[in-house]
């Protein structure tokens, strides 16, 4: 049957239609195969079991300093009274996430009495038990779940095109794996440590919900999301602007553009209650002590520089760049005084606050201005054109990266708000692959210097090659031919060329010594081009794809 | 997806879990006077890079053969010799005589775990890579899923990059000389072979079934024509890798004497410490160790190992096709682990490599047995501070090798090969998940337990008992295998079903 359905299939060369996973399997019934089939979802507990053996078994290896600001967390949740939570300074790390994530970690405090009560006294600072460690890896792997269920829904939603019949081949198996096992997602959170698994759980969660069409779950997970952790407020306007045009209006006209008088405003109170509801429940207790601007405070401290001790790989990092070369430039033609440059500039890479010399300082609401400018254009082409859910998914990738570009204080670990949803969109059509197969690529290697300690280093150069490898030759075979172009290719490649320079070649140089920042920063402008790059392609997609719907309209 | 990126996937996944497990405690990790075998290689690598060839094996001032004295043969010498010229290189402290004694530092545990990962890399991992595709039946995917499976065994893993040893080289030109007689080129298995026997002398649980197989081909083509040139080839190769690896050692029969009496020391007695095996077993009811004379346990241990591997070894010779010889190696190996004298616990990994190379043919047993085996090392793990990437790499294990050789395989009864007693398939599978509970059970309170005062030992010995039963079935088991091979025509049957 199912021979015969594929080639005939073939014979005619009707193109391959987009059908949806429940009828694809009509035609898998009765055809038995090799392999486990692909209605049945068995392989899925396999790949999800997988990765998390690999994440136990990562249990003993490095955790940064956020391993202690998780302890002290928790210790602050569990030994003091709501009132001083956000009070409480005895540890330098104090919290700094919006309050459902510190009921998290009261939360997770209670199991964790059961393993080593000392982690749970503030006073008790960097301390790690082996009940200690095995405790709070054991909580990112189990909340993980979270993550876990949230990719098996947005695999579920997955447009899918018939016509392979090898389980591997199947968008929503490369989907699964390209989230499942993301290699940022795993050093993350269970080299690094962090809970993040457990928060783009929830984002994954919700965008599933939307591309299912059940915005209203989706709309709350997200209130959930943003009260947990703050950072996501930059794709904040997608979400807002998206639920807006497209649910709270419930009609087009016929050219596309928004239809006024469609407005439900039953539609807006009932998401207005959701976000003040779940907003409430998170603030209120706060707002009732009158604490209100001190949580704000801690949530948003503006006290630190422009980029990360480490720049992220962004436009900030060219900037400081061309920075840095014109004034050394400047100084080797005689056309400044090297006295009056400001000293930090020098030694870049390595300070908190960083000086630029010659091209305008940059402040925290130039980044801003900055940062709405660069994701306006997505943000008024889902208003105009609304593609449904996927152009949703596509402008959110785009906030998520113009926010990474041009945001105040980026971290690294933030591409991975792009990465991950960005997988979905990879796996349903060539062009997106190819933009996946750039950014993922060179946003995991910019997170190299994430983990620094040698005995990680064949552990990150290992499931770096993994992924990769994995993701290359999925996405390759799903689409049938090369995903990138030559110079793409070399670019990529330059990275192997990056990593042997900075990690092998150099530490053993003299310049060792004298100029330590250099890996850091020959790392980070060489992937900001690629971020750069890839954000501009994917700008391009989204404009074309709007453009040729104006056309079709005309 | 095209083999090479899934198997290269596989591999990356294989060298993740190793390198993971790596960043564990070794043995003897802060634990003066002797630490553990971590310090032996260490302080092999110290002896052979500072003292001349023919002081490593005897005792002198420098050369204290109480503390760790080298005790394997010249290759594995060799191959402390190139790791100490390499260590010397980056940190010259590390070999320096007498005074690098102890040395511990995040260095260089970083190093020495670098040497296991770069000899696995080189010599085993590419052997089963061969072996599974060259070697094994089925369909690609099942080559590859055999590949994960053989790759992710975790007594090997533990023991090499937890525990610290090399057994990936022994190991891996033992499985380099199956790969290649198994492609037919008997000369350079056998020199494969002899490699490895000359890096561990406990690969001699292995010589025999090589030794039969290459008798046996050559009694098949007729002793008095090619079989006899193919008889003499194979002897000249034996003797002359022999001879290369010995060279240093040849000059003087004083020397000679002095290595193989280091490499067999007969005097520590029938078994030490706590080991699956019968004679430990046994000791629980009958007190061997004090009744029998030193004399009596090695003619008694003599005695019944050749009685166990004389079956497999003789059917072996009688039909030496590479079925056969697979099976022999588990039996003559398993065998000598059971039997034979001076066993360590760690040797359980010689009988698991040629059970590996049947995960394939007979997944349930295979399982069962590799399972049982890393089990049977639990006491040596809970020393080392283990536990957690043994229950993490057991777990992986056991899961991966289920839902992979099991998915695929709809047609596992005929597969046991156990010909009429089909209905015993069944009633297999529900003993192997009551005793896979039992060994979690047996895991759990070993870790979780005290054990009474009159009888600290009770533990590992419960464990050590256990898996002895599994081991002695297994054994049996394997031997009826062998023996009642099925006929021909249910293996055609099999080959046309895939």
């Amino acid at each position: 049957m199912c021979y015969l359905y594929v080639e005939v299939h073939s014979v005619i060369s009707i193109p391959p239609r987009l059908i949806h996973r429940g009828q694809a399997s009509v035609y898998d019934t009765g055809c038995v195969m090799a392999t486990p089939r692909a209605d049945d979802w068995s392989w899925f507990p396999a790949l999800a079991l997988g990765v998390s053996f690999l994440k136990c078994i990562l249990i003993n290896a490095y955790h940064s300093t956020d391993f202690e600001v998780h302890r002290n967390w928790l210790a602050i949740t569990h030994s003091l009274p709501v009132s001083k939570w956000y009070h409480e300074n005895t540890s330098e790390w104090t919290l700094d996430y919006p309050p459902l994530f510190a009921w998290f970690e009261y939360s997770l405090s209670h199991v964790a009495q059961h393993f080593d009560k000392e982690m749970l006294v503030v006073q008790n600072l960097l301390y790690t038990s082996p009940a200690t460690i095995l405790f709070q890896r054991l909580s990112v792997i189990v909340t993980d779940i979270v993550f876990i269920y949230a990719v098996k829904e947005c695999c579920r939603s997955v447009r899918e095109e018939k016509g392979s019949k090898d389980l591997l081949g199947h968008p929503f198996f490369i989907l699964a794996a390209l989230l499942l096992w993301n290699f940022g997602l795993l050093i993350v959170d269970h080299i690094h440590f962090q809970y993040n698994g457990f928060l783009f759980g929830i984002l994954l969660l919700s965008v599933a919900r939307h591309l299912q069409g059940r915005h209203l779950e989706g709309a709350l997970l997200f209130t959930v999301l943003l009260n947990l952790k703050h950072i996501y407020l930059y794709i904040a306007p997608a979400y807002g602007i998206f639920l807006l045009r497209s649910y709270c209006f419930t009609e087009d006209n016929t050219d596309g553009s928004v239809r006024w008088s469609s407005f439900s405003p039953v539609r807006l109170v009932a998401l207005g209650s959701i976000v003040i509801s779940v907003g409430a429940l998170s603030f209120g207790p706060f707002i009732a002590m009158g604490q209100l601007p001190q949580v704000l405070s801690r949530l948003f401290p503006f006290k630190r520089g422009l980029c990360h001790a480490y720049w992220a790989p962004n436009v900030w990092a060219l900037y400081n760049m061309v920075d840095k070369a014109l004034s050394v430039l400047g100084v080797r033609l005689k056309l400044l005084d090297v006295a009056k440059l400001p000293k930090a500039s020098m030694t870049g890479g390595l300070v908190q606050e960083f000086q630029h010399s010659i091209l305008p300082s940059v402040s925290p609401s130039i980044t801003l201005i900055c940062t709405l400018l660069s994701i306006m254009p997505a943000v008024l082409s889902i208003w105009c054109r609304p593609r449904g859910a996927r152009g949703f998914l596509r402008c959110l990738v785009v906030c998520a990266l113009g926010s990474f570009m041009f945001g105040w204080h980026v971290h690294e670990k933030a591409i991975l708000m792009a990465i991950l949803p960005f997988s979905i969109l990879a796996v349903e059509s060539r062009e997106d692959a190819g933009i996946f197969l750039m950014l993922t690529t060179t946003g995991h290697y910019s997170l190299f210097p994430l983990l620094f300690t040698a005995a990680e280093l064949p552990i990150k150069v290992l499931l770096m090659l993994l992924f990769t490898l994995y993701s290359f030759t999925s996405l390759k075979k799903l689409f049938r031919g090369s995903l990138l172009n030559p110079l793409e290719t070399t670019y990529l490649l330059g990275l192997v060329a990056v990593e042997i320079l900075c990690e092998v070649v150099y530490p053993l140089s003299p310049w060792q010594h004298t100029m330590p920042f250099v890996p850091l920063l020959v790392t980070s402008v060489y992937c900001s081009l690629g971020v750069c790059y890839s954000f501009i392609r994917l700008y391009v997609s989204l404009l074309r794809q709007h453009g040729t719907d104006k056309h079709k309209q005309l | 997806m095209e083999n090479w990126s899934l198997v290269s996937i596989c591999v990356l996944f294989g060298l993740t879990a190793r390198w993971a497990v790596s960043l564990n405690s070794y043995s003897g990790a802060g634990k003066p006077p002797m630490f553990g075998d971590y310090e032996a290689q260490r302080h092999w690598q110290e002896v052979t890079y500072n003292l001349p060839v023919h002081e490593w094996y005897f005792n002198t001032t420098d050369n204290n053969l109480n503390y760790w004295g080298l005790d394997y043969p010249p290759l594995t010498a060799y191959h402390s010799l190139l790791c100490a010229h390499v260590a010397k290189l980056i940190n010259p402290d590390w070999v320096e005589l007498h005074a690098s004694r102890g040395h511990e530092s995040y260095g260089h545990k970083l190093f020495m775990r670098a040497t296991v990962l770069v000899a696995d890399l080189l010599i085993y991992i590419p052997a089963v890579v061969l072996y599974s595709f060259y070697l094994s039946e089925g369909s690609n995917k099942k080559k590859v899923c055999t590949v994960l499976c053989i790759l992710l065994y975790p007594g090997l893993i533990l023991i090499d990059y937890g525990h610290f040893q090399y057994n990936s080289i022994s190991l891996g030109l033992a499985l380099w000389g199956v790969v290649v007689l198994g492609l037919g080129w008997d000369v350079l298995g056998s020199l494969a072979f002899v490699l490895s026997l000359n890096y561990k002398q406990m690969e001699l649980y292995h010589s025999l079934p090589f030794f039969c197989y290459l008798l046996g081909k050559c009694f098949k083509q007729g002793l008095a024509g090619r079989g006899l040139f193919l008889l003499v080839k194979i002897a000249v190769t034996v003797l002359v890798t022999f001879a290369l690896c010995w060279l240093p050692f040849l000059s003087d029969p004083g020397q000679i004497l002095q290595v193989v009496h280091r490499l067999f020391p007969v005097g520590r007695g029938l078994f030490e410490d706590k080991v699956a095996n019968t004679w430990c077993s046994l000791n629980v009811l009958i007190k061997i160790k004090t009744i029998l004379s030193t004399d009596t346990q090695l003619y008694i241990s003599l005695t019944t190992t050749l009685l166990a591997i004389l079956p497999s070894s003789i059917k072996l010779l009688m039909k030496p096709t590479l079925w056969q010889f697979k099976l022999a190696l588990v039996n003559s190996s398993l065998a000598f682990f059971l039997f034979s004298f001076q066993v360590h616990e760690k040797s359980i990994l010689l009988p698991a490599l040629p059970v590996c190379l049947l995960l394939n043919d007979l997944p349930l047993p295979a399982i069962w047995f590799l399972q049982a085996s890393t089990f049977s090392m639990l006491p040596l793990f809970l020393k080392d501070g283990l536990l957690v990437p043994y229950v993490v790499t057991s777990l992986a294990f056991l899961f991966f090798s289920i839902y992979l050789l099991s998915a695929l395989e709809h047609c596992s009864e005929d597969k046991l090969r156990l010909g009429p007693y089909r209905q015993l398939y069944r009633i297999g599978w529900a003993l192997f998940y009551f005793s896979i509970t039992a060994m979690a059970g047996l895991s759990f309170m070993s870790v979780a337990l005290a054990p009474p005062a009159q009888l600290p030992d009770l533990f590992p010995l419960l464990v050590s008992v256990f898996s002895y039963l599994h081991f002695l079935g297994l054994l049996l088991y394997f031997n009826i295998v062998q023996i009642a091979e099925p006929p021909q025509s249910v293996r055609k049957n099999q080959k046309k079903s895939n």
